[in-house]
């Protein structure tokens, strides 16, 4: 499915700043701004800046809003407090993933989701077939600003544009607030393995935003960071992809995500039952972390993964990874999966590399 | 973008020092700009025999992983072990300390490749 390509609302902000961009998603979007190491290690010093526009934000609201989420997502909903927010996925028949997304509580009869750019058409397609007076969805692409603030400087640098008197959302939480002189939602979470907040306004405001916290933030080290370094900080988190780690054939409990799986509840949703048992048995296939010693080939997306010279699956993300120097990899693998520390090979242009079993989450590596 | 006179050069962005018995090849300074900071790179093995245009070497970003040409056929004589720990040496000295390997060229002749003035034109379609 093609679609023109769009520019981001901040589109104007990144040619200021020198940005290299590439299509992704439908989008246009920066790669990289100064370089990616550099934003890479910014963020995990001190603050990256992340346009991330092109995700959809949905506002689900009615009175019957709970219970139509509660039979189409595979976290429950009716978990969620006032101004509380969680990792969900949006599982189809088979378990597998149409999208994973984050689900914020605003009120009981107000829902946001923020869903994965190359899934919002699809996901909105598949809403509005639930939809009814008791349950409204909207949110097309293109219609608001979403930017990402992570980084241990990430609450200093926002506390200083938040109006007197206001405080910063807890840890999956979210508030509602005004910044530069419009209204925006602030939840506390992110991609990248730090404390940060994701911010979603307007057209008008986001750019005000946008510039302001750079403006604020510099002092500190604060960077705009592009998707280069914002697949390199998730990796290294642990944080799965969609299309890569997860898929339409690829189940959340297979890419290591069951605990946002939620089956101890009444409701049906999509996928339950082959959910459910692989929560209880097992699912065919594991995902496991691989790390190579420094100096290696990196390992990448679609090598073939092996162990005891036999084929075992193969990867779905890697890349050296810039924090710790060596080659960090995600490879769904057949279960029984090797073991924590085991020796595995992954075949780079026709030669296989030496690499070892690895928690999921490589920066609890360091 | 500097592209030195006394190079020929690839469209794939390849540059190559034509010297009596020896080719040297690296990647160009617009190459290393959009490659961005080098992590990796695959050497070939000396003796490996290639045809111009043959993918002869790799170069890793954190990003990506990015094929290298052969400019010319040849033998591979020698490569430049500095990368092997230094691999940021072909984002930094491109033209210099970031040679990447050294063919005996099959033919002397380069006359399939751009000088620097047709390359650099290359550049700013």
């Amino acid at each position: 499915m093609s679609q023109p390509v769009a520019e981001s609302p901040l589109a104007s902000c990144h040619q200021a700043a020198g940005a290299r961009i590439i299509p992704f998603a439908g989008w246009n979007l920066p790669v990289q701004f100064s370089g990616l190491l550099q934003e890479h290690h910014a963020t995990r010093q001190a603050a990256g800046l992340f346009d991330i526009s092109h995700m959809g934000q949905i506002r689900a609201q009615g009175p019957g809003i709970l219970a139509c989420l509660e039979t189409i997502l595979a976290n429950d909903p009716a978990k969620l407090t006032d101004g509380e927010g969680h990792y969900s996925f949006l599982p189809n028949e088979r378990g597998g993933v149409i999208d994973d997304l984050f689900v914020y509580r605003l009120g009981a009869e107000d829902f946001f989701l923020v869903v994965n750019a190359s899934r919002h058409r699809e996901v909105l397609e598949l809403l509005k077939k639930r939809e009814s007076p008791q349950a409204r969805f909207s949110g097309s692409p293109g219609s608001a600003v979403g930017m990402a603030l992570q980084g241990p400087k990430a609450a200093s640098t926002l506390a200083k544009i938040l109006p007197t008197g206001s405080a910063l959302p807890e840890r999956n939480r979210i508030i509602s607030t005004r910044l530069e002189g419009g209204e925006a939602l602030v939840g506390r979470t992110g991609y990248t393995g730090e404390d940060g907040f994701e911010i979603f306004t307007d057209l008008k405001t986001g750019p005000k935003i946008w510039n302001r916290l750079l403006e604020v933030g510099q002092a500190d080290g604060l960077l705009p960071c592009g998707l280069g370094s914002r697949d390199s900080l998730r990796l290294e988190a642990g944080l799965p992809l969609n299309g890569q780690d997860l898929s339409y054939e690829i189940t959340p409990v297979e890419a290591g995500m069951g605990f946002f799986v939620d089956v101890n509840r009444p409701r049906a949703f999509p996928g339950r039952a082959t959910l459910e048992k692989q929560k209880k048995d097992g699912p065919p296939r594991v995902t496991i972390g691989l790390i190579t010693e420094p100096g290696q080939a990196p390992p990448r997306h679609g090598y073939p993964v092996f162990h005891g010279g036999k084929p075992i699956g193969e990867i779905t993300s890697g890349l050296p990874s810039p924090t710790l120097g060596y080659g960090i990899a995600l490879a769904l693998v057949s279960a029984p999966a090797p073991a924590l520390g085991q020796s595995v090979e992954f075949e780079v242009r026709g030669r296989r590399v030496p690499a070892k079993v690895s928690k999921r989450k490589f920066l609890k590596n360091r | 973008m500097s592209t030195p006179e006394d190079l020929r050069y690839a469209k794939t962005h390849e540059w190559v020092r034509m010297e009596k018995d020896r080719a040297t090849v690296g990647v160009t300074d617009h190459a290393q700009a959009e490659l961005s900071d080098v992590v990796f790179v695959d050497l070939p093995k000396p003796g490996k025999k290639v045809n111009a245009g043959d993918v002869i070497a790799t170069v890793e970003s954190v990003k990506a992983a990015s094929d290298i040409y052969a400019p010319v056929g040849g033998e591979v004589i020698e490569t430049n072990s500095a990368l092997s720990s230094d691999p940021g040496l072909i984002n930094r000295e491109p033209y210099a300390k970031g040679w990447m390997f050294r063919l005996k060229p099959a033919a002397p002749s380069t006359d399939h490749l751009l000088s620097a003035s047709q390359y650099a034109a290359t550049l700013k379609k």
